[in-house]
């Protein structure tokens, strides 16, 4: 479980990216995180891991709080964290399988990782995880080799592998062309749903928010403005998250069929 | 009925780089007067350049042909210590540039640990080689060691100060993922950083290996020691064929390195 607790972050201009969020995610929850550019979605879960230190609040992983801990406690308490990013942060020049096996730098020693020498069950999982997003032939290839959906799932296999409790995503699909981004979804929350993981995910589209989340949250200039289910988006919530426009088109009911042929056409991709 | 257009401009010009015409002016006409007298000051001898024709003539006819015979033994000992200076001192300079150019790096390095890097880079790029070769010449004595010694110091300034903007220049979010895989310091570096500037490391060190093996003639020449010393005896014995030889050699061999290191740039990519 991860609980927010009056959580803000002020950066050095003196902009408040975030003004006292409270937020409590349950186990196994998926949430999606929307609001415009500029909200602080993305300043929101890097201040969970702490990639941008929060200037006030507290935030806890189940009874741990993360915001007082020593740098090598919270190298330990990050190992808990999967983080999936935008432009998927692989590194370019190291293989597909390093990629998936930096996930697990957090639990070995640097000459074991310097040498590449990672114990059997984390390359047995890594393999396996692998295997599961349908690229185990891809394993020694160059992560730079890779088109961009390829890339995500590495990413996701890199979030999975650490073991976490909870995954970080920050907008997984913003560079992902409309059937890749809803694959992409569909893989995380297949997987979250498989490993009981909680997920905070960041996202612009707001049908695939609908579509892939339990909970929706509305950020708006680091406030949250909206709590609740993805059917409780209407006009006058978008509107009041993202400011005036004609949203009767935005918020269309999905399509069971047409999710149903989608699935149809992946399984035989 | 049609709407009445406004009246848009039809010519557009580029903004100019300097906004106010007083300074751009100032700075042009500037520039013009003092490189007018800059030009009208040189005192440009006609005659003592037409007199100095013939000279060079000779010299070049005593350049040829090239001897390689009379002093093979020296030439060849001086060659093979100059190979010798110029690979041990870019190895030592290189080994002794890595901790210092992460440390000049401001995205690695607390502000006190760059300030200490960049001002030994600093000093180090302040002295050309030669300066650094009297030093060490008058520390050391003559001999190949003050060479090494001068070569390596000069290599820090160079390797350090260009590691330490390429690892500037990285692109962040790939080391922000290592980060968030709860990896320590040194595993960081070592798969999110080193990547990422690896290929052009090399392709300076061989560069490096290349400008210390031509530097090596120049400090031989202030008792160095290396092929600059055969080179600079040649010259005081008027043994002008010989000196040509050995000139021949040298370009002969910073080709081949200049060769190399494209090859290798490219095959590190």
């Amino acid at each position: 479980m991860l609980r927010l607790e009056g959580l803000k972050k002020r950066y050095k201009t003196g902009d408040y990216a975030l003004q006292g969020v409270d937020l409590e995610i349950p186990d196994g929850q998926v949430i999606a995180l929307i609001g415009p550019s500029g909200a602080g979605k993305s300043t929101l879960i890097r201040c969970v891991n702490r990639l941008v230190e929060p200037t006030e609040g507290k935030v806890y992983l189940g009874d741990l709080e993360l915001t007082t801990l020593s740098s090598s406690k919270l190298r330990k308490a990050r190992r808990r964290m999967g983080m999936i990013f935008q432009e998927y942060a692989l590194v370019e020049r190291l293989t597909v399988m390093e990629n998936v096996l930096s996930g697990r730098l957090g639990y070995v020693g640097f000459w074991a990782s310097c040498f590449r020498k990672f114990p059997k069950k984390d390359i047995q999982e890594a393999y396996r995880l692998l295997d599961r997003v349908g690229l185990m032939h891809m394993a020694d290839k160059r992560a730079d080799e890779l088109s961009g959906g390829q890339r995500q799932r590495v990413g996701i296999c890199r979030a999975l592998i650490q073991d976490p409790d909870l995954l970080l995503v920050d907008e997984p699909t913003a560079s992902l062309d409309p059937k890749t981004s809803r694959q992409i979804m569909r893989l995380i929350n297949e997987l979250c749903k498989e490993r009981g993981l909680a997920a905070i995910i960041n996202i612009h589209d707001v049908l695939l928010a609908q579509m892939y989340s339990q909970r929706v949250v509305g950020l708006k200039l680091g406030e949250i403005v909206y709590d609740g289910k993805p059917d409780g988006l209407n006009p006058a919530v978008l509107t009041n998250i993202y400011g005036e426009e004609d949203w009767e088109a935005t918020i269309e009911e999905v399509d069971e069929d047409e999710l149903v042929e989608d699935e149809v056409e992946e399984a035989t991709v | 009925m049609s709407v009445a257009e406004p009246d848009f401009p039809s010519s557009w010009k580029k903004p100019p780089f300097i906004k106010s015409p007083l300074l751009r002016w100032s700075i042009i006409i500037g520039s013009a007067i003092y490189l007018a007298l800059a030009f009208g000051t040189m005192d440009v001898d006609w005659e003592r350049a037409a007199e100095g024709l013939p000279r060079g003539k000779r010299f070049l006819a005593a350049f040829f042909p090239p001897n390689f015979s009379d002093n093979l033994g020296v030439m060849w000992d001086g060659i093979f210590e100059s190979i010798w200076m110029a690979i041990i001192s870019t190895v030592a300079g290189i080994a002794l540039s890595i901790p210092i150019g992460l440390g000049a790096a401001r995205n690695l390095a607390p502000k006190w640990v760059y300030l200490v890097c960049r001002s030994i880079i600093g000093g180090s790029r302040t002295f050309p080689e030669i300066i650094l070769a009297i030093f060490a010449v008058k520390l050391f004595g003559f001999g190949p060691f003050a060479g090494f010694v001068a070569l390596s110091i000069g290599t820090i300034g160079f390797y350090a100060k260009l590691l330490a903007e390429d690892i500037e220049n990285i692109n962040p979010t790939q080391a922000e993922a290592i980060k968030a895989t709860g990896s320590s310091w040194p595993q960081w570096i070592n798969y999110a950083i080193q990547p990422q500037v690896m290929p052009r490391m090399i392709g300076l060190s061989v560069y490096r290996l290349d400008i210390n093996f031509r530097e090596s003639a120049v400090v031989g020449i202030v008792g160095g020691g290396g092929i600059g010393a055969t080179l600079n005896t040649a010259f005081e014995r008027y043994e002008f064929d010989t000196a040509a030889a050995i000139l021949l050699i040298i370009i002969g061999i910073v080709m081949a390195l200049e060769y190399t290191s494209g090859y290798l740039r490219k095959w590190v990519q």
